[in-house]
Parts: structure tokens; C-alpha cells; sequence
């Protein structure tokens, strides 16, 4: 029977339009809003300039925040890809029958909503919080430990957000490595730490560099971990958006910073697709 | 929906005509318009109308305030008039604005803001977003403080797009478990800036305004004239460093004072006379110059004018209005030398028993919003300890 070269068209339509007009369409707004001026009134003038670019690269100021953005997000990607690798080789060695169990506790967290569980690190952390009441009411310290409103408490907002994607997509590419290769390994005279190191850990890292992938990502254009639970020296460049946008109503420079946020974005996606391959996202999300 | 349609196509024909917006932007809202019309029509016309009801949106701060809006006013106005009021709640005035502005045509799917201070008065309608309200068919404006009425009246050129509702201050709360009365009163706005408070320090980062203000007051200038804004910023630079938080909003506001985060910082003197109901030990100091604000119901343009009226006609009712402001514990605008105020009403925070509101300090729009972006990137680099 001869293939209908349009069949798969015909079936991505739906979606491919929906990735237009929902995705493509608003960037290029977004691109377009980046050249404009913005009146003293609050009002967008249209023009072709690069003078919002010229400001975030005028001074220090912004291109510190966007380092800084990119020091926190390798450092939420180290500490989530510790904890996350744990759980992932659990879930593959595991032949127990609570597993499906377990990998429902995986994606309970996306069952409450971010603002929510972000919030209540306040009641844990807090001077007031869980852990400083049972330390003070125990003698162990006397006066509260300062754990809210810092770095500490930003990363660990952003890692209760973003542990489960790194723990699926290592999982998943565990999942796919067959067992009797360690097996193998094992019988050739390899240690189970040997064969850990020099078969199962190669063999996971499309998955880890996926999940360190997303989750890079994400944090970069996170905002609400930052204002609810850091202080005043957490600032991140969604804040910064969110400020010129919201604060000041300066559309044409927040997304003259958004642009610029949204490149570096690519460059790294550009260079992680050249090296390790997308595919295998998708193919750690369509599992999850 | 056809008519709704049809005005809302006049509007744009009015604005293309005067200028306002290109033919590129009617074409293309013409175009939606036909869509849309296509879309309402014939079963989802029949089935839109089977559900359409005469109603108005009124978006206001949420929590306590909306609870007190809901309750005391929109409720009581849906039962007797059969107008439904749909509360919505905004997280701040300029997340709103931003929201606005996105709407096409700009102001149209928003009827009525519970709006603060007259610099955003100017804003809103500098922006366009302003409506010429027909007064008569608000009697209960008579009751309203002059002093209110006039200040708005002196943007629009003598006409009003709002009827004012209730008045505040952002004063400064105060833990008192750990300042006493006499020390808050002692330093005043300095209490901001006492070193020993160093780490127990909140503010509103999200207002460039209320922090220049009491910086302003702390370096011993006028807020609506400061002369050396150097000075303003050094001290703002400097009580950085003893800031924990800066606060986002009035719950957290009120979070961050009740679970003892902070010992001091600006706040809203509602929120902190909520506070004291509740039975914490906040303090609330409102020394010379404090930060004075009115609130207002903003109608944009875009709404149904004869519905809007006869809603903010219903609010200013004494009893709607009083009930409101025991709720939001904000003192409602009326003049307590018009309408008899109960004690509790007299016990808030800014209640004015003269209703002409000397010594109160409000910001200068013009003065304000002159500067506003200079100030508020200004604003954001201190935080940011640029």
C-alpha cells in the first residue's frame, strides 16, 4: 500500500497548532515587545531599537542576577541529582510490590499546588517553625536557627519542586538497561560496586543529563521559591521579569530580559541535543 | 451578547476614527468580532443566553477585604436588585494594571478596582482606562468626604471616574514583646532604621513609594518633596543590610508579624488592626508625616455605567458602607460629621472624627508618578544589594 506522506501531518495538526499558537505566537510577541520604548505614562511605543538590550548590559547589575540565576540552578541540579539518583536505582532494584506504591509517593507532590507546598516551608523553617519549636523546647539551641529567607531555603523550595522530574527521568533510563549486563559484569569477577560504576552508571547517564536538563531549566525561570521563601539577596532573574513587567509595566525591557533568558535557554538545550540527544526527554516524560 | 458585541464594536469604530488605534488593530479586532459572533451564534448563541445573567465584576484585595465586600455589600445588592456581582481579587494594583493593559480593547473585561491612592487615580487614567461618572445617579456621594471627592475630581478635571470608599495608612507595626510604646514613639520612622533590629526588619518591596517615604522622614525631608534623594537611597542602602524580608503581600505581611519573623516594619493599618483582634502583641505607630492613602472604586471604561451606579449608590449606603468598614477595618469615606459612626468604627486606625482630614499626608501624584520609573529601578537594584 502506498504511503500518504500527509497522514502524519494530519495527525500532529492538533497539537502543532496548538504549539503556535499558544508557544511560537506569544515568543514572537515577547521578541517584538523587546525592540519597542515604553512611554513615562505606562504606554508601549512601537519601534525597532536595541536599547533595552543596551541597558541589561550597561552595567553589572542584571547580567550578576542572570550568573546568579545560573549558580543557583547548578546548584539545585547537583543536589537534586544526589538525591534523586538514590530513589531512581531503588525503584529499578527493587522487586518489591510496594514499588508501584512507591512511585505514586514520586508524583504525590504534583497533586498539591506549588504556591501551597512552597508556602509551607514557612511553617517548617520559620523562626516560629516545626524544626526551631522542638529545638528550643529541647534545649538545644536558644535561639532560633536562621533557616528561612536565604539561599539554603530557596534550593530547598526549588528541590521539592523539581526532585521528581530528575527521579523519573533516571529511573526511566535505568529501567531500560538490562540486568544481566551487571549480571555479566558480576560473573567476570567485577564487585557490585564495579559493576555499578563501570556498567550501570554509563548506561544511566542519558537520563541523568535529561533530568539535570530539565531541571536546569526550570529553576532558571522559576520565581516563586525565591520571593516567598528568600531574602533579600535571593533575587533571580524570573523576579526581575516579573518586576519590570508587573512592577513598572515595562514590557519592552521585561521582555528584552526574557529574550535574553529564553537564548541562553537554547544555547544549552542546542548543546545538550548536539551531545546527548532530546529524544530522550520525551522519552522520560511519556514514561512518567 | 450581539449588543454587548455591537458596542464594543462601536467603541473601537470611535476609537480608529479619533486616531486611538491603527486600522491594522480594528481590522484585525473586527475580524475576532466576526468569530466571535459566528461562535455565539445559532446553538451557542441559544445556549450562551440560557445561562446569561445581568452582572458586574468587581475586583478587589481579597482576604478579609473581599470577605467584607462580599458579605456586607455585593450580596445585599444582588438580592435586592437581581444583578449579580462577580468578586474577583487582584494581587496588587500593578499586577492588575498589567492586566488591564493586556485586555483588548484595554480596560474592557474589567468593570470595577478597589483601587488605592491618587497617584494610581492618575495612572489608570492617564492610561485611558477612565470613565465620566453621571453623579446624580449617585446621591450618596453627598455623605462622602469632600476633601476625598475634590483631591480625585482635581485629576479629571472636575468630573469623577470612582467614588472614594475608605481610607488608610501604611504606619509601622511593631512586635511588643520585644519594643516598648515609648521607644517606638521615641524614634518614630527612625525605628525602621535601629540598628538593634538588625535581622528582625521587614518591608514591602514591592512599593518604591512607601519606602522612599519613610526614608524620606527618617533623613528629616518632606516625602512629597525630598531634596537630597541621595540621602533617601543611602538610607535605604543601609537598612537593607538589617532587613530579613521584604514582603510581598498583606497575608504575608501579616504571617511574617504574627509568627514573630520580624519585629518591625511598615504595614497597612488595617491589616495590623486585624492583627490586634486576633490578640497578638502588635503595636501600631503612626508618627508625623505617616503615609495617608484613600481608596477608591474605580469604574473602566468599557462597563455598563447605569449597573456601576447604582452598585457604588448601594456601597455608599451607611449601613453597607460602616458594615464593610468594621469588616476590612478600613474607616469608610463618609463624614462622620454626615453619618453617625459606631465605636469600633471610631477606634480604627485614620479615622477622621472632623471628616476634613488635616495632617493627613497623602502622596502627590503628579510628584510620584513624575519619577516612577526612574525610582522604582532604582528601588529594585537596592534590594537586589546592586
Amino acid at each position: 500500500m502506498k504511503e500518504k506522506p500527509w497522514k502524519p501531518w494530519l495527525l500532529l495538526s492538533p497539537s502543532l497548532t496548538a504549539v503556535f499558537l499558544l508557544l511560537i505566537v506569544p515568543v514572537c510577541f515577547v521578541v517584538v515587545y523587546s525592540f519597542w520604548l515604553r512611554a513615562p505614562s505606562g504606554m508601549d511605543i512601537p519601534a525597532f531599537q536595541f536599547g533595552n538590550y543596551a541597558k541589561f548590559f550597561a552595567d553589572s547589575f542584571y547580567p550578576v542576577i542572570l550568573l546568579n540565576t545560573i549558580r543557583v540552578a547548578l546548584e539545585t541540579v547537583f543536589i537534586c541529582l544526589i538525591m534523586g539518583y538514590i530513589p531512581a536505582y531503588f525503584f529499578y532494584r527493587t522487586e518489591s510490590r510496594l514499588k508501584p506504591f512507591l512511585m505514586i509517593l514520586v508524583m504525590l507532590p504534583f497533586w498539591i499546588s506549588f504556591i501551597i507546598r512552597t508556602l509551607s516551608w514557612i511553617n517548617i523553617l520559620g523562626d516560629s517553625g516545626l524544626i526551631n519549636h522542638l529545638l528550643l523546647k529541647y534545649g538545644m539551641i536558644t535561639t532560633p536557627l536562621p533557616m528561612l529567607y536565604n539561599e539554603g531555603a530557596v534550593i530547598m523550595g526549588l528541590i521539592q519542586y523539581l526532585l521528581p522530574f530528575m527521579i523519573l527521568n533516571i529511573y526511566v533510563s535505568l529501567d531500560g538497561i538490562d540486568k544481566s549486563l551487571t549480571e555479566a559484569a558480576q560473573s567476570l569477577g567485577c564487585t557490585e560496586w564495579q559493576a555499578f560504576r563501570e556498567v550501570t552508571l554509563p548506561l544511566s547517564l542519558p537520563g541523568v543529563s535529561a533530568g539535570c536538563l530539565l531541571v536546569f531549566v526550570l529553576t532558571c525561570g522559576t520565581y516563586l521559591p525565591p520571593m516567598i521563601l528568600g531574602g533579600p539577596n535571593n533575587e533571580m532573574i524570573a523576579n526581575l521579569i516579573f518586576k519590570r513587567v508587573i512592577g513598572t509595566l515595562d514590557w519592552p525591557f521585561g521582555s528584552a530580559i526574557s529574550v535574553i533568558l529564553l537564548l541562553l535557554l537554547v544555547i544549552i538545550v542546542y548543546t545538550y541535543n548536539r551531545y546527548m540527544g532530546i529524544n530522550q526527554i520525551f522519552k522520560s516524560l511519556s514514561k512518567g | 451578547m450581539g449588543k454587548q458585541l455591537k458596542k464594543r464594536l462601536d467603541d473601537v469604530y470611535q476609537n480608529y476614527l479619533e486616531g486611538n488605534i491603527t486600522r491594522r488593530d480594528f481590522v484585525k479586532f473586527a475580524g475576532i468580532a466576526g468569530a466571535a459572533l459566528g461562535l455565539a451564534g445559532g446553538p451557542f448563541g441559544l445556549m450562551g443566553n440560557a445561562f446569561a445573567s445581568k452582572s458586574i465584576t468587581c475586583h478587589s484585595w481579597g482576604g478579609t477585604t473581599s470577605e467584607a465586600l462580599r458579605k456586607f455589600a455585593f450580596d445585599p445588592f444582588t438580592k435586592a436588585t437581581g444583578i449579580e456581582v462577580i468578586d474577583a481579587a487582584f494581587t496588587g494594583m500593578d499586577a492588575f494594571l498589567t492586566q488591564v493593559k493586556a485586555s483588548y480593547p484595554p480596560g474592557g473585561e474589567f468593570n470595577i478596582a478597589h483601587l488605592s491612592a491618587v497617584y494610581d487615580y492618575a495612572r489608570y487614567t492617564d492610561l485611558g482606562f477612565g470613565v465620566v461618572l453621571d453623579e446624580s445617579k449617585i446621591p450618596n456621594l453627598k455623605n462622602v468626604m469632600t476633601k476625598m471627592t475634590d483631591t480625585l475630581r482635581g485629576i479629571t478635571n472636575g468630573t469623577l471616574s470612582t467614588v472614594p470608599y475608605d481610607l488608610g495608612q501604611t504606619g509601622i507595626a511593631y512586635n511588643t514583646n520585644h519594643i516598648s510604646k515609648e521607644k517606638a514613639e521615641k524614634l518614630g520612622a527612625s525605628l525602621l532604621y535601629d540598628k538593634s533590629l538588625k535581622g528582625k526588619l521587614g518591608s514591602w518591596g514591592g512599593d518604591f513609594r512607601t519606602n522612599m517615604w519613610y526614608a524620606a522622614l527618617h533623613t528629616g525631608q518632606s516625602p512629597n518633596n525630598i531634596t537630597d534623594v541621595d540621602a533617601v537611597w543611602d538610607a535605604l542602602t543601609e537598612q537593607r543590610s538589617m532587613m530579613k524580608k521584604y514582603w510581598a503581600s498583606g497575608s504575608e505581611l501579616m504571617s511574617l508579624l504574627a509568627n514573630g519573623e520580624i519585629s518591625a516594619t511598615v504595614a497597612w493599618s488595617g491589616r495590623v488592626a486585624a492583627l490586634q483582634d486576633q490578640g497578638h502583641p502588635i503595636g501600631y505607630l503612626a508618627p508625623d508625616g505617616t503615609y495617608s492613602w484613600m481608596e477608591y472604586m474605580y469604574v473602566l471604561k468599557g462597563t455598563d455605567l447605569e449597573v456601576a451606579q447604582q452598585l457604588l449608590n448601594f456601597m455608599l449606603e451607611p449601613e453597607a458602607s460602616i458594615a464593610v468598614a468594621q469588616g476590612q477595618k478600613y474607616p469608610p469615606a463618609l463624614d462622620p460629621t454626615k453619618v453617625e459612626m459606631p465605636e469600633d468604627v471610631k477606634k480604627l486606625p485614620a479615622f477622621d472624627p472632623t471628616g476634613k482630614l488635616n495632617g493627613y499626608l497623602f502622596a502627590d501624584p503628579a510628584y510620584w508618578n513624575k519619577h516612577q520609573l526612574e525610582w522604582a529601578e532604582k528601588w529594585d537594584r537596592i534590594m537586589a544589594g546592586a
